[in-house]
């Protein structure tokens, strides 16, 4: 640390006595910049968790025939994949983010309710210890899928209520942190900051954060009537008690398609905040992104049978989900559209973290144009449980989520470390990643139109090639992801940041010294003063 | 870079699999209306083609251009509204010309009334059954057995020599050409979902639920397809195979189904 920050920070806070060392720092830490880095480091360990299952996978999938492991091995990891990747290792990323920089961009002290920040990160590593423990428990771990349709999930072994729990904890814990950013944004925003003023991060993540509110416990109901017809003998899901397994896909998705905008809103969000700051110039249309990002969140509600479209609707239903799923492109695009005009005219520089937020752009497009043509409903008949279905997610949540996590992580690293990153090391992680993230995914487009169902541990000879391409695309894209550690490692011997970090930023974020003291804000800013020091 | 990359390894894997049946694309099927989506997954496919253009075309040249390295310097404008009623207008136009004739499949798809032939579908964990309603004709169909003795882990067997590995069945579903095929699909346990790409068709089978579908095939032929919702461990292993053949040939294969049939009970 240089004397910069000492001093900066003894102006500031003269009787404080920062962080308490050892491991009470962590365990007890109410600090938004402390939590932060856990749920940071807590989603690339997940990250990594979830990769080595999709290495099986795709080690399992290389070739045709069965070679390392069986099939309902097989199906324990494609569940166990999803359920990781998307609960243990997006989602925490982004809370992450928004711990660390939600209260630095408002020019609040800390998020509002710090206590319950802390509850609601340290419920994580039990949820997912709970989740991965039941790999060694009899009947192996959850087979069913992410989706747990009943009645194939009640046939899961010991592991069942293990995964209830977990899933519970998980919810619980994404609910705590929704509302201490709802409570955090309302409430602590500097005084000139009105909500039209707010940074596009914290407008997507405060949308981001009701959306959890609403369907984590819609999940968590599902989940406990998966319970109960179990353990309790009753028959929410069970035909043979007078039940409807499809019931539960309803209420499944009804949390799982916001869900699918809890995790790439405030990927929009970060993209936002980077894209500007390296075109030099200022988002395009700010206040139509935010209403864009509403519409979105608004449709998200009304969409999710578009999941169940091969499951014997009526058709008046499935004209409705078919019709309100497309108007979602129109948003979509104004997004993209507005992202492109920020662009325009700019005088661009591409250090890493625009370099994966172009890419996001892309990429996350082409996950769009599938996502559109999986809307509509006679094709979905034929894309649906396949291949393409596998591509279109897996480009809106790798190339989409985790590039722009990744993104956020280069952009912001200099903040949190108060050193640049090693950029070499930085551009040649990213071009890795994007050339392998392609090689992986985008084969998997023509395999689903072939007619390979997903979720399957051995498949037909015709579909080899396709499959042994994406298999190696996808163990060079874990492989490359050991870069970004190397980065992180190495993330202290870079030259020193200055408190702007790059010559285009903009926010309170950019007024803090590198790196961010352990208190920062403890009297209100001006924002706009804040943000006019930098015209 | 990126794009020359896929596009040299695509070239590379069609050579090598030049001899094999190669499928890039959804197959056109054999039934007017899996044409019917063939043409609109065509359709959608060449709008997001040309839409790409156009955005990908703004952005690459605008990458080219607007860089600081080239002396660019930054313009101030920051919002539009005359661009967002554009870029608003224009993609709900292109939606609607999607919505129509997508709208005018799905309500066909979903006809299934006045059909030739009616069979029932009952699928188990993990295979599928079939009973012809009508002709009195039925049975289980299971993975066939040069797959099931290939498809074990480390098996021995060389999964390329056997003849359509994991999609050959030891009982297909035969129907005449030119008929109205009615499925009526359920399940005995889990879901399960009956899927024949040339047919175009796919439908869950739900325990508790009798859904319906239908297809009319217009050639003669062997169709091959799988179930597509997962259903536990060997839910790779349920091929569905459908022959299509000539009425007079159907109608052959139902007279000695039901005199095997017949025998077979007597026997018992």
């Amino acid at each position: 640390m240089t004397t910069a920050v000492a001093d900066a920070h003894d102006a500031e806070h003269h009787d404080d006595h920062g962080p308490t060392k050892g491991y009470k720092r962590w365990l007890f830490s109410t600090n938004h910049k402390d939590i932060g880095t856990m749920y940071l480091i807590f989603s690339l360990v997940m990250f990594f968790v979830g990769g080595a299952m999709a290495m099986v996978i795709r080690s399992e999938l290389a070739i045709p025939g069965l070679q390392f492991v069986h099939p309902e091995f097989f199906n324990s990891m494609t569940t166990m994949h999803a359920l990781i990747m998307v609960f243990g290792a997006v989602m925490p990323a982004f809370v992450g983010l928004a711990n660390w920089m939600i209260p630095l961009m408002i020019g609040a002290p800390d998020m509002a309710l710090p206590r319950m920040n802390n509850w609601s990160f340290w419920i994580l590593p039990v949820a997912f210890g709970i989740l991965l423990s039941t790999l060694l428990m009899p009947g192996g771990a959850p087979a069913g899928g992410w989706t747990m349709y009943p009645p194939l999930i009640l046939q899961t072994g010991d592991a069942f209520p293990f995964l209830i729990f977990s899933v519970h904890l998980m919810g619980i814990s994404s609910i705590m942190g929704s509302i201490n950013v709802i409570v955090t944004i309302i409430n602590m925003r500097a005084p000139d900051m009105s909500l039209l003023k707010m940074p596009m991060f914290v407008w997507t993540w405060l949308i981001t954060a009701y959306l959890l509110i609403a369907v984590m416990p819609v999940l968590a109901g599902a989940v406990t009537m998966l319970l109960t017809d179990q353990f309790f003998g009753t028959s929410f899901f069970l035909a043979a008690g007078g039940g409807d397994p499809v019931m539960f896909q309803h209420i499944f998705w009804f949390f799982g398609h916001p869900e699918v905008y809890i995790m790439i809103l405030p990927a929009f969000g970060v993209v936002s905040e980077i894209i500007p700051t390296f075109s030099r110039k200022k988002l395009f249309g700010h206040d139509s992104m935010v209403y864009a990002a509403s519409c979105i969140a608004f449709l998200s509600f009304i969409v999710w049978a578009h999941h169940m479209f091969t499951v014997g609707m009526p058709l008046t239903g499935q004209l409705f989900f078919m019709f309100a799923t497309m108007l979602i492109a129109v948003p979509t695009g104004v997004k993209i559209f507005n992202w492109v005009a920020t662009m325009w005219r700019g005088a661009m520089t591409f250090e890493t973290p625009m370099l994966f937020s172009l890419a996001f752009v892309f990429l996350f497009t082409i996950g769009g144009f599938s996502g559109l043509m999986l809307a509509i409903q006679p094709a979905d008949v034929q894309y649906h449980d396949t291949y393409f279905v596998v591509a279109h997610f897996h480009y809106v949540l790798v190339p989409g989520s985790v590039f722009a996590i990744m993104a956020g992580a280069y952009y912001w690293l200099p903040k949190w470390t108060g050193h640049m990153y090693n950029e070499k090391l930085g551009k040649l992680h990213f071009w890795a990643s994007t050339i392998f993230v392609n090689l992986t995914f985008f084969p998997m487009h023509f395999l689903g139109l072939a007619g390979m169902p997903r979720r399957i541990p051995d498949y037909s000879t015709q579909f080899t090639d396709f499959n042994t391409i994406a298999s190696i695309g996808a163990i060079g894209f874990g492989l490359s992801q050991l870069l970004f550690v190397a980065v992180l490692l190495t993330a202290k011997r870079g030259e020193k940041a200055t408190d702007r970090v790059w010559e285009g930023s903009h926010g309170l974020e950019w007024t803090v010294p590198s790196p961010a003291p352990w208190h920062t804000f403890t009297t209100p800013p001006k924002a706009r003063i804040a943000n006019e020091a930098f015209d | 870079m990126i794009r020359k990359s896929i596009l040299s390894l695509l070239g590379l894997v069609l050579t090598s699999a030049a001899s094999a049946e190669w499928a890039l694309n959804m197959p056109e099927g054999v039934t007017d209306l899996s044409a019917e989506t063939y043409r609109l997954h065509m359709m959608v496919f060449w709008w997001c083609v040309a839409i790409g253009v156009v955005v990908f075309g703004v952005m690459i040249i605008s990458l080219i251009k607007h860089r600081k390295s080239k002396g660019a310097e930054p313009a101030t404008f920051t919002h539009s509204t005359v661009a967002e009623v554009i870029w608003t207008a224009i993609p709900v136009v292109i939606l609607l010309v999607m919505a129509v004739p997508a709208a005018e499949t799905m309500v066909k798809l979903e006809d299934t009334r006045n059909p030739d032939i009616s069979i029932v579908v009952t699928a188990y964990q993990w295979k599928w059954h079939y009973k012809y309603q009508d002709e009195g004709v039925e049975f289980y169909s299971s993975l066939a057995r040069p797959s099931v003795d290939a498809r074990r882990k480390q098996s021995g067997v060389d999964v390329n020599s056997v003849d359509n590995y994991l999609l050959e069945v030891d009982h297909p579903v035969v129907v005449p050409r030119g008929a109205k095929v009615r499925l009526l699909l359920t399940s005995n346990d889990v879901i399960h979902s009956w899927w024949v790409p040339e047919l175009a068709i796919k439908k869950d089978a739900i325990p508790g639920i009798v859904n319906e579908t239908w297809f009319n095939a217009n050639e003669v032929g062997t169709y091959r397809g799988q179930c597509t919702e997962l259903c536990g461990k060997d839910h790779g292993y349920m091929p569905i195979v459908v022959e299509v053949v000539e009425p007079e040939a159907y109608q052959a294969w139902v007279d000695t189904r039901k005199d095997g049939d017949a025998k077979f009970a007597s026997a018992q």
